[in-house]
């Protein structure tokens, strides 16, 4: 019995050995997220694709967010897949520019994705083609502890002065009005894009980011004044420069801290963390500067064609599948984000229903400071940011550093 | 068949070229793979880093000559000269290692029970990976949670964030770094002590030497390469000290715990970096210090075989 077994399953071997080059192409695709919810919604999306397309074999290289990052710039120039993920704005033109992107805008003509994906089209534009497909996106807020809001008797912020009475009030109740952790810089971008776009608004956002604006001008400054109105009374969480946005949960799980400046994706561990639905709730960053139009981050990931990927026809063929409005509904749905066809639904969640509301009727939407500045300001930039958190009377030397590295940065 | 078998010798006239020299060509022969590694791996990458450290390069696009403007650049660099001390205060702080290691070598050199298991706990900590020793140090470092932080409540004091403190965290690294160094230190003085000839201890001893006097003058000249190896591999390693680094703090806060090497990397290869140029600029800085140091050794290794 065991033999046999054996015999055919080694007949078995040989014969898949054989046939699987031949009966189907492969479709190598390269994606960036292990995290459980991501990679469902991931591989039932490619189940689908290959039942629809039953002659084409697809291969799946699952990477850690932080190795693809880096990853990227070797397999694009030596092992390129057939389909990577990526994102859109200032962190696609390196590879763009080098050629290493294949331009997909026939795909965008030929699906109607100009109109399908309308709201993300800038973001996936550059030279007048288009480089991507997106499936999804996600708001960002400030994510707080109902409870602990109930507890102490305050209302959700809508102005400046709100906020800033909400936070006086959690502080002299012994709790952190922020939790945050600035170890890997950028979350401190999101607090700093959110001050700037209450304060000045959209325009401002990507003057600054696109080079036209310095960051001694006044504007911009004048960010940094609010953003001390924060750090000097101690509302954000002590110790924030040694923690990664995981760590900075705990003061919040834990009822030490009662908000959060976050993205979406951060429902998903505050619940895998035990907080339950009326525990935790989103209201967007309250208002600044009465009149600024509302503007609010909501970054998009994306797919790419590599420019030497091997299978090019099939890989259109999975981006064209992954922008269809049921796929990016189902795969929405299980990573609790938002779909950016339009014509696809979006799923029931709370969450997801307010920031939908809250993107789907803003102004303009920013990708993130880190991806609308080019890579090198935005590094110094969130160190600013952080050394700012830490030491605000240093403001003037962070910014005349800032200043330089611009003019540096964009020749 | 009319040649002769395979044993007998041709007339030395006919002998090839290679076979006349075979004396000579054997060492080179046996070095001959070692060589093109070493030339393929280490010293054509040192020319290759220095050619492109007088670009302007985003490792795929095109390459752009801007000269010496990256050095140029690199003098009115707050994080360089950041990383610079700090590099500094690695290599002194580091050499602890070896005055320590020795002081445990010492104390665990005698034949009681169980002191293979001593031993063997003492070079705990480098047998287990850097990474590890990051992470412990971290959590052990932790205001909240770890033990720094309870000792100091001990005392009643508010626990410092060391690694989020800009004066505090090289220390804090360079601690976490000592803990396995001093281990290697000390398995290479136990091995050291093995051999010290208990003639010249007995010797010393009729003469009245005792304590500091037959350490300072019997034991360490003995221990003589046994110093100079652990001095070798402390400065590698202060040098090279960038998983520590990686692990517990990235270089920050705000890049205050740089060292040039991580400094480099970040800049080069890292998720916001772009610019091989200004990198392998900071590389050739790095090369030319340790080449101070390489050069050093060297003429060490000269002297001493010479006589």
């Amino acid at each position: 019995m065991l033999k046999t077994l054996k015999k055919s399953a080694a007949a078995l071997a040989i014969a898949s050995l054989i046939s699987a080059p031949a009966m189907a192409a492969d479709l190598v695709i390269n994606f960036d997220d292990p995290n459980p919810g991501p990679k469902e919604g991931f591989e039932t999306a490619v189940k689908k694709f290959e039942a629809a397309n039953p002659d084409i074999n697809v291969i799946v290289n699952l990477t850690d967010r932080e190795a693809h990052k880096t990853a990227i710039r070797n397999f694009l120039s030596a092992e390129a897949p057939d389909v990577t993920s990526w994102y859109p704005g200032n962190r696609m033109a390196p590879f763009v520019n080098a050629g290493q992107f294949e331009d997909i805008s026939d795909l965008w003509e030929s699906e109607g994705f100009h109109d399908s994906l309308a709201s993300t089209k800038s973001a996936m534009t550059m030279d007048d083609k288009q480089w991507g497909v997106p499936y999804t996106y996600y708001q960002w807020g400030i994510y707080y502890r109902a409870d602990i809001f109930a507890a102490n008797d305050i209302e959700v912020p809508a102005t400046w002065d709100e906020l800033l009475a909400a936070s006086a009030k959690l502080k002299e109740a012994g709790i952190a009005p922020f939790t945050i952790g600035t170890k890997f810089l950028w979350t401190a971008a999101g607090v700093f894009d959110y001050l700037n776009l209450r304060t000045n608004g959209y325009d401002v956002h990507n003057d600054l980011t696109a080079g036209k604006i310095k960051y001694s001008d006044p504007r911009i400054v004048d960010v940094f004044e609010k953003w001390k109105q924060l750090v000097e009374p101690g509302y954000f969480v002590e110790n924030h420069a040694t923690m990664s946005w995981q760590d900075a949960l705990a003061p919040f799980v834990k009822g030490e801290a009662a908000m959060y400046v976050m993205g979406n994706f951060a429902v998903d561990a505050m619940r895998t963390a035990g907080l339950t639905d009326d525990q935790i709730d989103y209201f967007p960053f309250p208002e600044i500067t009465p009149g600024v139009p509302r503007a609010e981050e909501a970054p998009t990931d994306a797919f790419f064609i590599p420019s030497k990927a091997k299978n090019k026809e099939d890989a259109r063929k999975f981006l064209a599948f992954i922008a269809q409005p049921d796929v990016q509904t189902e795969w929405n749905a299980t990573i609790g984000q938002l779909p950016i066809n339009k014509n696809a639904t979006v799923g029931d969640d709370k969450f997801i229903q307010k920031g939908f509301e809250t993107v789907s009727t803003a102004n303009g939407l920013a990708q993130f400071y880190d991806r609308d500045a080019p890579a090198e300001m935005a590094k110094a930039g969130m160190e600013g940011f952080q050394e700012f958190m830490i030491k605000p009377d240093r403001l003037d030397a962070i910014l005349k550093r800032l200043d330089k590295v611009q003019d540096r940065v964009y020749k | 068949m009319s040649t002769t078998g395979g044993n007998t010798l041709t007339p030395a006239s006919q002998r090839s070229w290679l076979y006349k020299n075979r004396i000579k060509l054997a060492p080179w022969m046996f070095l001959l793979p070692g060589l093109i590694f070493f030339f393929i791996y280490v010293i054509a990458p040192i020319f290759q880093s220095i050619w492109i450290s007088f670009f302007a390069w985003d490792g795929l696009g095109e390459k752009e000559w801007i000269g010496t403007a990256n050095y140029i650049e690199l003098i009115d660099d707050d994080r360089f000269y950041t990383s610079l001390i700090n590099n500094v205060w690695w290599l002194v702080l580091y050499m602890l290692a070896v005055p320590v290691g020795l002081a445990i070598a010492l104390f665990l050199n005698q034949t009681v029970t169980g002191i293979r298991l001593y031993k063997s706990l003492f070079f705990f900590p480098f047998v287990i990976s850097q990474v590890v020793v990051g992470l412990i140090f971290t959590w052990f470092y932790n205001p909240d949670f770890g033990i720094v932080g309870i000792v100091w409540g001990w005392f009643g004091a508010q626990p410092p964030a060391i690694l989020a403190d800009e004066d505090l965290v090289t220390f804090g690294i360079i601690l976490a770094g000592l803990w396995p160094q001093i281990a290697y230190c000390m398995i290479l003085y136990l091995t050291g002590l093995n051999n010290v000839s208990p003639d010249q201890v007995e010797a010393g001893r009729l003469d009245n030497a005792k304590g500091w006097k037959m350490l300072w003058y019997v034991i360490l000249p003995q221990l003589k390469p046994a110093t100079f190896i652990a001095v070798v591999v402390t400065v590698i390693g202060a040098l090279r000290s960038f998983d520590l680094i990686a692990i517990m703090t990235q270089g920050g806060p705000y890049g205050s715990s740089n060292v040039l090497a991580y400094y480099m990397f970040e800049t080069a290869l890292s998720e916001y970096g772009f610019r091989m140029g200004y990198g392998s600029a900071i590389a050739t800085v790095l090369f030319l210090i340790m080449l101070v140091y390489i050069s050093f050794f060297l003429w060490r290794m000269y002297q001493d075989e010479r006589g």
